[in-house]
């Protein structure tokens, strides 16, 4: 995964990529995909309710719930720990703190796309078994 | 995908399901792959993930990420599926809803997952019948051997079918086993072999003990007329998602406090069950229960008799406030030692059972107890979770498993003490209904709770500790006085009493602790001083057993009692209420607290009901066992505390089984609200709250 992915994901997108093999040698990436679609979505279910105002941390906190659900199990650590913040401060109900996590939260998820979107560029440069091999 | 003749072959399970499809053929030595999984979640990456990380097992998968169509897919091919996976928070339909639906209709195996690894929903897992609870993100290696339940499920149907066991007509189902086996058996195969026989065995006759063999059934067959199977031997129930269900159902029916053995059996009505395996699995569910640290309202008096005895054993505990919590845990009917046990097993280890016959020297026991503190964290850990909700609530309310006392001593000890709320306070927070919260939490988290004589700290003198009875310490400062209410918390006062054990003053009725008149109660006031700082401190630690609701306590009062007695100030018996309580609040059951706090408010008489599974390690070191640790002091109300204490070992269960016994012969005592309290002496009403 190299240096650039260091912090970003851990171990369960090892395990992931553990997955991978001939029969199926773009699962991680389409994981990745699939993922990158649903937490966009999740993301701006959020942001839609923070920008109403009104905050339903319930709510807040049930959207969090999957978002961090999906990013767990795709490895992405730094994304889940701003999650976790994010829901912490759904149970406390501090809207502020909601808000403040919540950007960090994109910043995070952001940075990762491009990171994966770069990882995967050079694997598919690389070949499957570069990718594989690259990972471990 | 699979092979579809895998998959059949699989189907059976692994060829010991003589229901199913044909028994073992070659589909055997395959096993388990072809294992018909259902996955059900609503996170599509998780969904993809999960799909390919089976299919790796060589399982033949499906995919659902609604739970209304994962029904439909179940009820459209009764046969069709060997497993379910299945997320717990889902749009449609709670996880839980799902799993029970299924163990209901399918009688599938469920496994339920999440990301969430709270103990409060991984007991909800386990009381609505998952056989296994995943914790994402989900590994290879969880997924590999899920296979297990399939033939677990299996066997246990075998075993007692129809959840009626008819053990008794063993003849009869000998042969109907050994038809339904049959095939399989015959089959040979070893798994099938293995499977059937078993089954044969044990449901013919309890006999199980050995899958082997056939012949054996056969023999046993022939014998089981004259048995009667459930008295002959252990007999060895499997409990299926369904028996499970039923004594589940039972134990709430009867509710946690009431929840003993023989009136579970009768409310399950399952022929061919004894009270023995009820009772060995009560104990291992409560055990569970305190474990998860969730509120366990099944728990019933067993817990708490345990409890309370083995208060007496946590010889740091007993100290609590000058008590001889340890005489607590020596007159309760637990013997210290297995008290200690049960402390230790309560706790999970902090082996507070230090001493079984902890003089009540609080002085030294206290410092054990902080000792313990740190030791418990442990228990404050699952506690800890709890804390934030309601902390010492929890305590009481919940964990009904013996523990409860140890616990929430443990959880107190673990808590920092700040929390401790006095135990009025928490016995008013009681009330109130509120968790116990306290103002200072009592349980916050599980710091451990060096406090030292200052514990007496936050504990709001509003707030009743619910620790039952650990007063002492924290903050009542006048409710040290307490005593009396230490005692008389106890009966009066399950969930007060905690609090109000030690000082109660306020609002603790149970101020009216006959304590002082107690007997055996050296007067707090004698030991009060130097033990109660240690008491107090003992408390708060124990505090961390939260919620001084005890309900638990209640039952335990009798440790409470004792402690109570034990110190003079009340201030001392506060602490360790609260410590108690809290201890078990926080740690059993965020939920319980509300529930515990309000019962353990109205009744503080009430045999606790659930102490926290971490307060009653706990507890019991503070109470000293209420009911061993006063031997001398109540006798009457230690007893009770010893129930309570008992049944915080309860945790223990495995050398609970003999505790069990013993607790249970004292249930009759025990956990009964008002009743347990023995506390001829005292009287209630004298206890200036």
């Amino acid at each position: 995964m190299g240096k650039c992915m260091q912090g970003y994901l851990d171990e369960q997108f090892m395990e992931l990529e553990e997955l991978q093999d001939d029969v199926n040698p773009n699962f991680v990436e389409e994981v990745a995909t699939l993922y990158f679609k649903d937490s966009a979505r999740l993301i701006n279910s959020i942001d839609q309710a923070l920008e109403r105002g009104s905050f339903d941390f319930n709510r807040l906190d049930n959207y969090m719930h999957q978002f961090k659900g999906s990013s767990t199990s795709i490895g992405a650590s730094k994304v889940k720990t701003e999650c976790t913040m994010f829901r912490e401060y759904c149970r406390m109900g501090n809207a502020e703190g909601c808000l403040r996590t919540f950007q960090q939260v994109k910043k995070e998820h952001a940075t990762l796309r491009k990171k994966l979107e770069h990882y995967f560029q050079l694997a598919r440069q690389a070949g499957p078994k570069e990718t594989a091999r690259r990972s471990k | 995908m699979m092979n579809p003749s895998q998959g059949r072959g699989l189907g059976s399970g692994g060829g010991s399901s003589s229901g199913r499809k044909q028994g073992g053929e070659a589909v055997v030595e395959m096993f388990p792959s072809g294992l018909r999984v259902l996955v059900v979640d609503d996170d599509p990456t998780c969904l993809m993930i999960l799909e390919r990380m089976l299919r790796t097992c060589l399982y033949e998968v499906t995919k659902c990420n609604r739970a209304e169509m994962a029904l439909s897919l179940l009820r459209n091919n009764k046969h069709g599926f060997d497993i379910v996976i299945s997320d717990v928070h889902m749009p449609d339909m709670d996880g839980f809803k799902l799993l029970e639906h299924v163990g209901l209709e399918m009688d599938l195996p469920v496994i339920m997952m999440s990301a969430d690894d709270s103990k409060s929903v991984v007991l909800k897992g386990v009381t609505h019948g998952a056989v296994d609870y995943l914790i994402k993100p989900v590994r290879m290696e969880a997924l590999k051997n899920i296979w297990q339940h399939v033939v677990r499920k299996r066997r246990s149907e075998w075993s007692v079918p129809e959840n009626s066991g008819s053990i008794e007509e063993t003849g009869q189902q000998q042969q109907q086993q050994q038809q339904r086996g049959g095939p399989a058996v015959s089959g040979g195969e070893d798994a099938a072999d293995d499977n059937a026989s078993s089954v044969n065995n044990e449901g013919n006759n309890w006999r199980s003990s050995s899958n082997n063999s056939r012949k054996r059934k056969e023999e046993e067959g022939e014998e089981q007329g004259d048995e009667d199977a459930s008295n002959l031997k252990k007999p060895r129930v499997v409990w299926s998602v369904e028996l499970h269900q039923q004594f589940v159902a039972a134990v709430n029916q009867l509710g946690v406090e009431k929840a003993v053995p023989k009136k579970i059996l009768e409310l399950m009505n399952v022929p061919g069950l004894t009270r023995e395996n009820v009772a060995s699995h009560l104990q291992k569910y409560r055990i569970y229960l305190r474990r998860l640290g969730g509120v366990s309202q099944h728990q019933g008096n067993l817990n708490n008799s345990f409890m309370t005895g083995q208060d007496a054993s946590f010889g740091p505990l007993s100290s609590l406030n000058g008590f001889d919590l340890q005489a607590l845990a020596v007159t309760g009917q637990l013997p210290a030692q297995s008290l200690a046990q049960l402390q230790a097993a309560g706790l999970g280890r902090p082996a507070m059972v230090s001493k079984p016959g902890l003089p009540v020297s609080s002085v030294v026991d206290e410092r054990s107890i902080f000792s313990f503190d740190n030791s418990k964290p442990r228990f404050g850990d699952g506690i800890g979770h709890h804390q934030t909700q309601q902390p010492q609530m929890n305590l009481l309310h919940g964990v009904p498993t013996g523990m409860e006392p140890r616990q929430l001593a443990c959880l107190q000890q673990q808590l920092p003490v700040g929390n401790r709320m006095s135990i009025q306070q928490q016995i008013a927070a009681v009330r109130a209904g509120h968790s116990v919260q306290n103002s200072g939490m009592m349980m916050p988290q599980q710091q451990p709770f060096p406090r030292g004589p200052s514990i007496r700290q936050p504990m709001l003198p509003n707030r009743i500790t619910e620790r039952s009875g650990f007063s002492g310490r924290s903050s009542v400062p006048e409710s040290s006085r307490v005593l009396p209410t230490s005692y008389t918390n106890l009966p009066t006062q399950h969930s007060s009493t905690s609090v109000a054990f030690n000082s109660f003053q306020q609002e603790l009725p149970v101020n009216s602790f006959p304590l002082p008149s107690a007997p055996g109660l050296s007067v707090p006031a004698q030991v009060r001083k130097p033990h109660s700082s240690y008491q107090e401190e003992v408390n708060s630690s124990e505090a961390g057993f939260t919620t001084p609701s005890y309900d638990m306590f209640s039952n335990r009062h009798n440790d409470w009692d004792l402690r109570s007695i034990a110190f003079d100030a009340h201030q001392d018996a506060e602490s360790v209420a609260f410590s108690n309580s809290e201890a078990y609040s926080s740690s059993t059951m965020p939920r319980n607290n509300n529930n515990n706090t309000a019962v353990a408010a109205t009744d503080l008489g009430r045999n606790q009901q659930q102490t926290p599974p971490n307060m009653v390690p706990h507890h019991h070191q503070v109470y000293g066992n209420g009911g061993g640790g006063s031997t001398s002091v109540r006798v009457k109300s230690e007893r009770v505390a010893a129930d309570t204490a008992a049944m915080a070992f309860h945790e223990q269960y495995s050398n609970q089984e003999d505790l069990m016994s013993a607790l249970l012969k004292q249930e009759g005592v025990a956990p009964v609200v008002d009743t347990e309290f023995d506390f001829d002496a005292y009287s209630i009403d004298d206890i200036p709250v």
